[in-house]
């Protein structure tokens, strides 16, 4: 089974060149797709609370986590959430990356900074409860998993009700 | 032998135009608590999930990363069917039928509200090289069949029409459903036309919702649930995805559904076992030709029978009763779980209102909508 | 357990390139046609086909399954997609074990295919829509992002070096050369993988599998089918696939839980005791070099922490005794991801069959096993096979 002459002519290779010099007819298309999703009660008020500089979870008292960003329902107990509570804007790296390309592959440009995501572990929300956000004002190659960090803010006026109303994380000095 | 399945346990948000105040996790949450109460399970109980979503449709990729949380299948084996609920059911039944399982939650979720280029969408689906390039508004797909199918089998404008004044007069006393109304003939004849002989009205409105079935195999389903819905058949199938290789006048993939869904079930004469009819009327016409289809009348007399009052609730082959997808809305995915949950209700008793009389067999029918040809039906009695 | 037996009689499989010039159609036909006249089928024996194809954002099609159904010997018959993202070429034999096993069916042809190059300017980008809309999306995240990290936990957790994880890379590109579908075989060494670039820290452009084109199918079959058209059926024993929790940041990601799950799944459906005697060989699934590690340790067979002895102690290479990824597994062949992971279960399907050629592993194994991952960290399906 599995002929290699068979198999060699199932399919055509080309090249990203041969694509671009129109050696080959192509089809460009590019869809009009848009959407507005709805919030909802739970993220309707972390975004909310993101606007007035505040991060807000929601308690499960089953599971004694603090769930950011909060839920109406715990997926781990199946069961409602509990009181509306805040947590800090301080927290603990507990993993992060330096990365080199962007979201769709491009390299980052010569001279300008890698990005450094990571997950952060938020003061109040409980152990392994992290969100993901970026980590800045930091040379990438000093950021260590454990470290302490804090929120920055965009200034009121600026903010939108998004997870970007928080610029990025930077580490605090002890 | 073959192990029996049935629907032991059924829930829902209901069905509006809009549903800003939740999102699709909240309102699906609802639905799954609604659906396992019913049922009498917890989520630890319940074997596996088959939740049915559309990437595009929800606007993210990979929407089955989503689905387990608000189901209570979080580490749970839980897998996605791109396709009508029908067919996610069809699964559940071969899952519950293999033996591996003793119960399986079904899941269907619309978001529709959220969409908001609906017909770029459509586009979306067609074929890139041969179909897109003609940049038209996708719904002249269901204008070419209509006027085919009107031509085939006599079928007359007003008789189409007449689907939509009944269906959006049944949702009147449909506490679910989202796009009710009192229409006379005249006035839904008189409507802006689309794509000829298609008009505005002949088309069935967006609604968000979710539904959530519990299915359960033998002993454990008669244990579990003193108001069990059989499943007896279900069938799905898909006929040619091109244009230019379909036949437009017949709704094949119904015929062929419905065929295996009979020999499931053991039905002979479906026009004398199948007491009613919950059935994808997205589009008016839709409606008369899947009722051919589904044989449930020759070809050329779903509009007879229904300018007559035989497919009206007091009639003797009631069909969408609910008030279908003109009535209730268009769900997406999710369609079909709108056809299963109303026939469930029926043969429960629980239909309030607009209850059906003596009726031990219903029939549900999905259709995936434009561009496809495919199909899936099932069969319950009580 | 009285569970109706469901084997595989046939295969096929294309090609993988990172451009092919054929439709999606075109490579989900190649498949097929070559499955069924593997085993001498034609499509009127086939009374279900079932198929499996990762993010439609790729290909550029909205509902793809429909598009694909006619490439995939869909036409007038039950046709049905299923989707768990990467797991997805796991997860087709499963959906095709469903339709046999129920009895509603006596065969079944699996259909796998994907066609990534269709995205412009890159697929990885399609992977910025997989994130959560509102809290992730906003921070242009891509899947690196997850897999660096997911890397950096697990040499966190384990004192892991690059050096040593690097080895899967050369492992499984040395074992492709031998594959007819291969689009990357090739002898490398350590330093390559070292010296290649970095895209995330500690990711490099060589842990990275290609993404592809491709398709793969098998037909499947009942026992009273299956030993009508082969001698040699390969026995589905055991399924099982689990999906966690989309909330990938409330979990330590060192270890892949779901894995495990599904795994027990499949060894308590197929009598396994003791996975690391009793699976002879493995494909697990190997996106990222470290991620094959860390399957084989989801997978227990080996215990948490040890999966890297037993790279470096040459067990998971060809003549080792629990060859892993002798297909040259995504590294090495190629990711069009729904068809990698059933080219994953092709390979095993071969090596049983003693068929798989010069990439056959000695001893005459009995037992395999594929497994592939997907989503957010998130799901994992396992199938056991047996002659």
């Amino acid at each position: 089974m599995l002929d290699a002459d068979l198999i060699a002519k199932t399919a055509t290779k080309l090249s990203l060149k041969e694509i671009q010099e129109g050696k080959v007819l192509s089809v460009k298309d590019k869809p009009n797709l848009k959407y507005a999703w709805d919030n909802g009660v739970a993220i309707g008020r972390y975004l909310a609370e993101l606007k007035e500089g505040r991060i807000i979870g929601k308690k499960c008292h089953s599971c004694k986590r603090v769930l950011v960003p909060p839920r109406l329902f715990c997926e781990l107990c199946w069961r409602p959430t509990d009181e509306w509570t805040y947590v800090q804007d301080t927290g603990t790296i507990l993993t992060f990356v330096i990365s080199h390309v962007n979201w769709d592959a491009s390299r980052v440009k010569r001279g300008q900074r890698y990005h450094t995501p990571a997950v952060i572990e938020l003061d109040g929300a409980g152990k392994d409860q992290g969100i993901l956000h970026l980590i800045d004002e930091i040379d990438p190659k000093d950021i260590k998993i454990g470290q302490k960090v804090q929120a920055v803010w965009k200034k009121p006026e600026e903010r939108t009700g998004s997870i970007t109303d928080i610029k990025y994380f930077r580490v605090i000095k002890k | 032998m073959t192990r029996q399945v049935a629907v032991i346990g059924a829930g829902t948000t209901g069905f509006r135009a809009t549903t800003p105040d939740v999102s699709y996790r909240e309102m699906t949450y609802e639905a799954a608590k609604k659906a396992y109460l019913d049922a009498g399970v917890e989520p630890k109980e319940i074997g596996a999930f088959v939740a049915t979503s559309e990437d595009f449709v929800e606007g993210y990729s990979i929407a089955d990363e989503y689905a387990p949380d608000q189901l209570g299948a979080a580490l749970k084996s839980l897998y996605t069917v791109p396709g009508d609920f029908i067919q996610a059911m069809g699964s559940a039944v071969m899952m519950l039928k293999s033996g591996l399982y003793d119960i399986v939650a079904v899941q269907g979720l619309s978001k529709a509200s959220n969409m908001l280029t609906k017909a770029y969408l459509t586009e979306f689906a067609l074929d890139p090289i041969y179909n897109r390039p003609l940049k038209q508004h996708p719904d002249y797909i269901a204008g070419m069949e209509m006027n085919r199918y009107l031509f085939e089998t006599g079928t007359t404008r007003e008789e189409c029409a007449q689907v939509v004044v009944k269906n959006k007069r049944n949702a009147m006393f449909n506490p679910l459903a989202a796009h009710a109304c009192d229409l006379t003939l005249d006035y839904v004849l008189e409507a802006e036309m689309v794509a000829y002989p298609l008009s505005e009205l002949d088309i069935a409105p967006y609604s968000d919702g979710a539904v959530v079935i519990v299915l359960a195999a033998g002993e454990t389903a008669k244990a579990l649930s003193d108001k069990p819905v059989w499943v007896r058949g279900v069938g799905w199938c898909s006929d040619s995805p091109t244009l230019e290789t379909r036949d437009w006048g017949q709704a094949m993939y119904a015929s062929l559904a419905a065929e295996m869904a009979y020999k499931m079930a053991g039905i002979k004469s479906p026009r004398s076992e199948i007491n009613f009819v919950e059935l994808n009327d997205e589009f008016s016409y839709k409606e008369l030709q899947h009722l051919e289809a589904l044989r449930l009348c020759n070809p050329g007399e779903a509009g007879v029978l229904t300018m007559d009052g035989a497919t009206e609730i007091s009639g003797s082959l009631p069909v969408n009763a609910s008030g279908g997808c003109l009535g209730v809305g268009n769900l997406f995915e999710c369609t079909g779980g709108q056809k299963v949950l109303d026939v469930v209700l029926q043969l429960r008793g629980e239909a309030g209102r607009n209850q059906l009389k003596n009726v031990s067999t219903g029939l549900a029918m999905g259709w995936r909508g434009l561009p496809t040809t495919t199909g899936a039906v099932a069969i319950l009695s009580n | 357990m009285g569970l109706r037996k469901v084997a595989i009689v046939g295969a096929g499989l294309t090609k993988f390139h990172r451009y092919a010039q054929e439709t999606p159609k075109e490579l989900a036909y190649e498949a097929t046609k070559m499955a069924l006249d593997s085993c001498e089928m034609t499509l009127d024996d086939i009374d279900s086909v079932c198929l499996g194809t990762a993010p439609d954002a790729f290909d550029g099609v909205h509902m793809k399954g429909e598009y694909l159904s006619d490439g995939a010997g869909g036409f007038r018959k039950p046709y049905m997609r299923h989707f768990v993202g990467g797991g997805t070429g796991v997860m087709s034999p499963i959906h095709g074990w469903f339709h046999v096993a129920s009895g509603m069916f006596d065969t079944c042809l699996v259909v796998a295919e994907e066609k990534m190059s269709s995205a412009f300017p890159h697929p990885a980008g399609a992977f910025l829509t997989i994130f959560d809309h509102t809290t992730e999306q906003p921070l242009y995240p891509t899947l690196i992002w997850i897999f660096a990290i997911e890397m950096h936990r697990f040499m966190h957790k384990y004192g892991y070096t690059k050096k040593d994880i690097a080895q899967v890379a050369v492992k499984n590109k040395a074992n492709a050369l031998f594959h007819p579908s291969a689009q990357l075989g090739a002898k490398i060494t350590v330093e390559d993988v070292l010296n290649s670039e970095v895209m995330a820290y500690p990711v490099n452009r060589m842990d990275i599998s290609p993404t592809s084109d491709g398709a793969a199918a098998i037909v499947l079959a009942s026992e009273e089918v299956a030993r009508r058209v082969t001698e040699k059926p390969i026995w589905i024993d055991g399924i099982g696939y689990c999906l966690d929790s989309a909330y990938w940041c409330n979990r330590d990601l060192y270890y892949p839980d779901y894995v495990e799950i599904a795994a027990r799944q499949a060894y308590e459906m197929a009598g396994i005791k003791e996975p690391s005697k009793e699976i002879h060989i493995a494909e697990p699934y190997d996106p990222f070099t470290y991620k094959e590690l860390h399957h084989i340790e989801g997978l227990m067979l080996c215990k948490r922490g040890e999966s890297v002895k037993m790279l470096l102690d040459g067990v998971t290479q060809r003549d080792g005794n629990l060859p892993c990824c002798p297909s040259g597994g995504a590294l090495g062949v190629g990711n069009p991801i729904a068809a990698t992971g059933l080219m994953k279960i092709i390979e095993i399907f071969l090596q049983l069959r003693e068929e798989a050629g010069e990439r056959q592993v000695p001893g005459q194994p009995t037992c395999g096993l594929a497994q592939a991952w997907g989503d957010l960290m998130q799901v994992g399906t396992v199938v056991v096979m047996r002659s």
